[in-house]
């Protein structure tokens, strides 16, 4: 298992993680890997496009069907889908109730106990949203997760949490050994949308790996339910997944500590770009008619 | 060698210091905030309470989880009270305080049985409501004469979001308006057992009180009173209430020794509650004197010098007939306490002791202890409050080393310098103290033994004192390393 490499992708809420993700390391089987991924979200979208479901049966739903995790086996959870790319989703509650943090802290659990990453050469986690509590960390604690990409855009909220991402790798970073891959632009046609990646990525200490376009082909092939590489494995957008797959095969593994930043120096960076105004600051918290008066 | 007030004060001082000189510089200067002595005249010990114990610390409090299940809620016998949420807290919280009670266990009271909803991985990750709902259906089905239920909440339920009052409601609604009361004492709320009582209390406002006039037949008597946080350990409350009775008053509640949901319902009936544990039900007793016109006093019924002033009080609220009767109380025990007193105040005659419990006994129990001539030297809160330090003041003398939510060092530190001749405390600190020879009594449990409430109860009380202090087998243990050289 010398060569194993753990990597995870996280990004703001809709931002094209798992789409990302899964044209991404589809990609990389097209390049003879064998890869695991693992979906840590309770809405178990992460391989739905590698196994052309809606959604598979999750490790949590099963163990709670079975009656505790103890009582399943790795071949009840796990699908093997496009290029022999295996799946496995952790699943969670109904949004309201219970402890989906807990739930990836036990499936992820359950995975390496059942010895679910022998013989692959690449884990994914695709982890849901932010690094909201504790157990959505647990990908990028000791002995997991060793590259983590962020998927973001040139949106405020998406670079926000991109940045709060950073602040959890950097959390983690002197204890284990993770570390940021790079950030990974999902154009939304922002203005500005690529230096402003640019300047994020450097404002945290790491690098814009890819700026992957925006193309409809993409939403095409996911109404089938499909990878652009098996949809269409010629087209241009294709070629940059390709492209991103090779650029995170070649990382080996490296990676920096991040170095996140505060919330006025992140405002400042937009405004630096022209994004944002100068605000002025005797007219915050003023409502229209106190501004007319 | 008797020391006089300022040795003692100043011995007090050093002991004090020696103490925090081991602490890192914060935790001197926090830790040195809760110790001190009592100075005559002061309306306070001087100390401070009710905030959060250090880490690092060996501390002997409890969590709101014990406060609520183990303290006020527990002892309602003929309701089933679930702790919900992971085994422990139950398992260890089995078998109550030795709330006493009159019942057949398993049919109609339940106080020793422990019931838990024993949540495993999955209930955490996808929320406990459906198995609380189960449980509930099974309780109804097992154990048909409990009259209500209680959901005792435990740390995961609030971390979670558990809707146990959601839960609570439809059940009621499906059992024809059965009282299930959620109670959200997660333990990780407060610095100590104390929220969890206020917490428990405002839940009986809640779900109890505010659900209406259950027994509208109820024939009420112009000498109705409730007795409340009397916990009936060892049988204290019914050493208690014979002598309400005797009065010619009628109890109509116990809170919550031997307690019942009926008797809960019916206290805002009462003409009078009588309160023993102010620090666990003084939330309810306020309110019922607020919404309910019901007025409350405090009491103390350690010892005949403060049951006798005690009784006196109650009956300052009634007519004459019961000022009259209670004088008949005091007088015909009178004669049997003093031959108590003749018996033991002779071996106990100028015993130093030094306690550490919680609720109201750091003060309360000082009156029974002076009838029999010992001398506290040393007392401290568990998790008292700023108003029981005040109240400790009418109860301690000029020098009295006064110390809050101690450290297990400073306690140990603390004996091993003033070598009381007893510790009363609990059970972590017993074997502690014994094994430094050092005389215990358990003052939560009354060590097995009791009641030590009322008259009857304070010629057990001075006998366990004498026992304990007594005892030849102090005499028998030699020290090895002492006979060697």
């Amino acid at each position: 298992m010398a060569g194993l490499r753990q990597i995870a992708f996280y990004g703001k809420g809709g931002i094209g993680k798992s789409t990302t993700s899964q044209n991404t390391l589809a990609a990389l089987a097209e390049m003879g890997q064998k890869i695991l991924i693992v979906g840590c979200d309770p809405k178990a979208d992460s391989t739905r496009l590698i196994l052309h479901a809606k959604a598979q049966d999750t490790i949590l739903s099963l163990a709670a069907d079975a009656g505790s995790v103890e009582d399943l086996e790795l071949e009840d959870v796990m699908k093997v889908g496009y290029r022999d790319i295996r799946c496995v989703e952790s699943g969670g509650p109904e949004p309201g109730v219970g402890c989906a943090g807990r739930g990836v802290i036990t499936s992820i659990n359950f995975l390496e106990e059942e010895g679910a990453y022998d013989g692959v050469d690449y884990v994914s986690y695709d982890v849901l949203g932010d690094v909201v509590c504790g157990g959505f960390a647990m990908p990028i604690r000791e002995n997991k997760a060793q590259e983590i990409y962020i998927v973001m855009s040139g949106e405020m909220m998406a670079m926000y949490a991109a940045n709060n991402i950073s602040k959890g790798i950097l959390k983690y970073a002197n204890s284990g050994g993770v570390r940021l891959g790079g950030l990974v632009c999902n154009e939304r046609q922002t203005d500005k949308e690529y230096e402003l990646a640019e300047s994020l990525a450097k404002k945290l200490g790491t690098t814009l790996i890819h700026f992957v376009p925006r193309d409809n082909i993409v939403q095409h092939a996911e109404l089938r339910r499909m990878t652009v590489l098996e949809y269409a494995p010629d087209c241009k957008q294709a070629e940059e997944y390709r492209q991103l797959a090779q650029k995170i095969h070649a990382n080996k593994g490296n990676g920096t500590i991040p170095t996140p930043i505060t919330m006025d120096e992140l405002e400042d960076l937009l405004m630096e770009h022209g994004i944002m105004k100068a605000i002025d600051e005797s007219q915050v918290g003023k409502t229209a008619a106190d501004l007319a008066a | 060698m008797s020391l006089t007030v300022e040795q003692v004060k100043e011995r007090n001082r050093e002991l004090i210091k020696e103490v925090l000189e081991v602490y890192p510089d914060k935790t001197a200067k926090r830790r040195a905030k809760h110790l001190g002595q009592y100075e005559e005249g002061k309306s306070d010990c001087g100390t401070k309470s009710n905030v959060k114990s250090i880490p690092g610390v060996m501390t002997i409090r409890g969590c709101a989880y014990a406060g609520s299940k183990g303290v006020v809620w527990g002892p309602i016998k003929d309701m089933i009270h679930i702790s919900h949420g992971p085994v422990g807290c139950g398992q260890y919280s089995w078998a109550s305080r030795r709330n006493y009670y009159i019942g057949t266990t398993g049919v109609d009271t339940f106080v020793t049985m422990q019931f838990t909803s024993d949540f495993q991985e999955k209930d955490i990750v996808f929320g406990g409501d459906k198995k609380l709902e189960k449980i509930i259906d099974e309780i109804e089905d097992l154990f048909p004469l409990n009259h209500g239920i209680t959901v005792q909440s435990e740390c995961p339920i609030g971390l979670i979001g558990d809707d146990i009052e959601a839960v609570s409601k439809k059940k009621s609604k499906e059992y024809a308006g059965k009282t299930i009361v959620p109670v959200r004492c997660e333990g990780f709320r407060g610095v100590s057992q104390s929220l969890g009582h206020h917490i428990a209390n405002d839940a009986v406002r809640d779900w109890v009180f505010d659900k209406g006039d259950k027994h509208p037949e109820f024939q009420t008597t112009p000498y109705d009173v409730a007795i409340i946080g009397d916990y009936n350990i060892g049988g204290d409350a019914w050493s208690s209430r014979i002598l309400l009775e005797e009065m010619g008053l009628r109890v109509i509640a116990q809170w919550s020794g031997d307690g019942s949901l009926a008797e809960l319902e019916n206290t805002p009936k009462a003409k009078l509650n009588v309160l023993h544990c102010y620090r666990s039900m003084n939330y309810i007793s306020r309110h019922l004197e607020e919404k309910y016109g019901v007025p409350w006093v405090e009491y103390n019924f350690f010892g005949p010098t403060k049951i006798a002033e005690s009784l006196r009080t109650i009956a300052s609220y009634f007519d004459d007939t019961i000022k009259e009767k209670a004088e008949q109380v005091i007088a015909k025990y009178q004669p049997l306490m003093q031959a108590v007193i003749d018996k033991y105040r002779p071996r106990l005659e100028g015993k130093k002791v030094m306690l550490y419990v919680g609720g109201l006994r750091p003060r309360h129990v000082i009156g029974a202890y002076e009838d029999l001539g010992m001398e506290i030297v040393g007392t401290g809160y568990e998790f008292g409050h700023n108003d029981d330090y005040q109240r400790t003041t009418h109860y301690v003398k000029d020098g009295t080393l006064i110390y809050d939510d101690v450290t297990g060092f400073e306690f140990e530190k603390f004996v091993e310098k003033i070598q009381p001749d007893l510790v009363g405390s609990g059970i972590k600190e017993k074997y502690v103290f014994q094994k430094m020879g050092v005389p215990f009594r358990q003052m939560h449990s009354w060590d097995y033994s009791g009641p030590y409430h009322g008259y009857d109860g304070f010629a057990i009380f001075a006998r366990d004192m004498d026992m304990a202090i007594n005892n030849p087998v102090w005499g028998l243990a030699k020290t090895p390393w002492k006979t060697a050289a």
